[in-house]
């Protein structure tokens, strides 16, 4: 295994608030990680920072044994979309956009042909079990249904990485279990490196391992029995 | 097994007699089901048989039983012991989970360690039965989801409890 993602001594600010405080935490590829802890600890912070979305105020961040933390705006904005893919909570779906032209964004920014893109992403509805909502707005979406398209637009660039902040958040737990069973089995197939911040056991319970966050930093590590 | 362990934690603090025991246990850990003297009596004879407590002093008066009992460094040693090992998740640990959680900051212990060490084992738990029902058929499945959302609650007591440590030692030291 090698490191795929890696914090050192990460600090992180908002005006008096020491959101992070030096976090140190290393990301092996192809695995799926847990950030746990309590609201406020940091945990959205640190996701953002190891995705090159905030920059740290101290310490160091590497994709790829490559440093990012100093990256300019532009070449984060690059690495981003040619190496992460992001599900957030909700809001991440371009309301005046079909549902399949919301999944083939990705590939349409990143220079595929309309025609092609739209093929693409079409193919993942049906795995997703969407399968005839593809001409819909997210409007017209049912919550555990739009995380499915977001999740399909998060994937369907194939990035190493994925990012996800509270995915089942907003839903019951069955949609929340069936968003969970289709992330881990479409990582595992492409060998994605997860990473998924949650405050749910339930959630968590799909990781190899967790981390918890606590007051900015990650509690050290405890064996379990 | 937990009784008698969250006894020797009472006793670590000082030597002392079976009765003042049972009252410190009951005003602690018994609210709702207070402690028989048999049991308390029967559990302190085994402490000492187990070599975990001796007794240190008879005194001559009212009552059967005037003995007075102190842990030993054996006892320290499995108490120590006890108080860090994560408990097997299963139903129904709330006794004892707060029993090591008020005897760890009885004693000056860490407790977050041993709450960090209980999630851990909580959230292993918690992945085989999440594997068992991504594959198993659906009786089987949901038969893990009850599983699941009981170790579930319990985790979200440890989070609790960890969020109110330092009120709980406040209280429990006053
Ligand atoms: N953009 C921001 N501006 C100001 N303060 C912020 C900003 N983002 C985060 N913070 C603060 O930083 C701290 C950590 O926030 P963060 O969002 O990382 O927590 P979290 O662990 O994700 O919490 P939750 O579980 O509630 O989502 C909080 O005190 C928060 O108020
Ligand atoms: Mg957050």
């Amino acid at each position: 295994m090698s490191a795929v993602l890696e914090a050192l001594d990460v600090h992180r600010s908002f005006g008096a608030t020491e959101a992070l405080r030096g976090v140190d935490l290393t990301v092996e590829e192809g695995e799926i990680l847990a950030i746990m802890g309590p609201s406020g600890s940091g945990k959205s912070t640190l996701l953002h920072c190891l995705a090159g979305i905030l920059q740290p105020d101290r310490g160091e961040v590497r994709f790829a044994g490559r440093r990012i933390d100093g990256l300019g705006e532009h070449e984060r904005t690059e690495l981003r979309r040619a190496s992460f893919g992001f599900l957030f909570q909700f809001g991440q779906l371009v309301p005046e956009l079909s549902a399949v032209e919301n999944v083939a964004l990705p590939l349409l920014l990143g220079g595929r042909r309309r025609r092609g893109a739209l093929a693409a992403a079409d193919g993942w509805f049906e795995r997703l079990g969407i399968d005839g909502l593809q001409g819909r707005r997210p409007g017209e979406l049912s919550g555990g249904e739009a995380q499915r398209v977001a999740l399909a637009r998060a994937m369907v660039t194939s990035p190493p990485v994925l990012f996800a902040d509270e995915p089942t958040g907003s839903l019951d737990s069955l949609s929340g279990e069936r968003v969970m069973n289709l992330l881990v089995d479409e990582a595992r197939a492409k060998g994605t490196t997860v990473v998924v911040v949650t405050h749910e056991p339930r959630v968590a319970a799909y990781s190899d391992r967790e981390v918890v966050v606590r007051d900015g930093r990650c509690a050290l590590p405890v064996g379990a029995p | 097994m937990s009784t008698a362990f969250t006894l020797l934690g009472l006793l670590e603090g000082a030597p002392s007699h079976g009765y003042e025991l049972k009252r410190a246990f009951d005003r602690r850990f018994g609210s709702d089901k207070p402690l028989p003297f048999g049991q308390v009596y029967a559990t302190l004879g085994r402490l000492q048989r187990d070599g975990r407590a001796v007794v240190v002093g008879t005194e001559v008066g009212e009552g059967p039983e005037r003995k007075r009992y102190a842990i030993t460094e054996q006892g320290v040693t499995d108490l120590e012991h006890w108080l860090a090992e994560a408990e097997v998740p299963e139903p129904h640990l709330q006794t004892v989970l707060f029993s090591k959680v008020v005897l760890s900051l009885l004693s000056g212990r860490d407790a977050h360690r041993f709450l960090d060490t209980q999630r851990a084992a909580h959230l292993a738990r918690m992945r085989e039965l999440t594997e068992v029902r991504r594959t198993a058929p659906l009786g089987q499945a949901l038969l893990a989801d009850y599983a699941l959302f009981h170790l579930e609650a319990d985790l979200r007591w440890l989070d609790l409890t960890a969020a109110r440590l330092d009120d709980l030692a406040r209280e429990v030291t006053r």
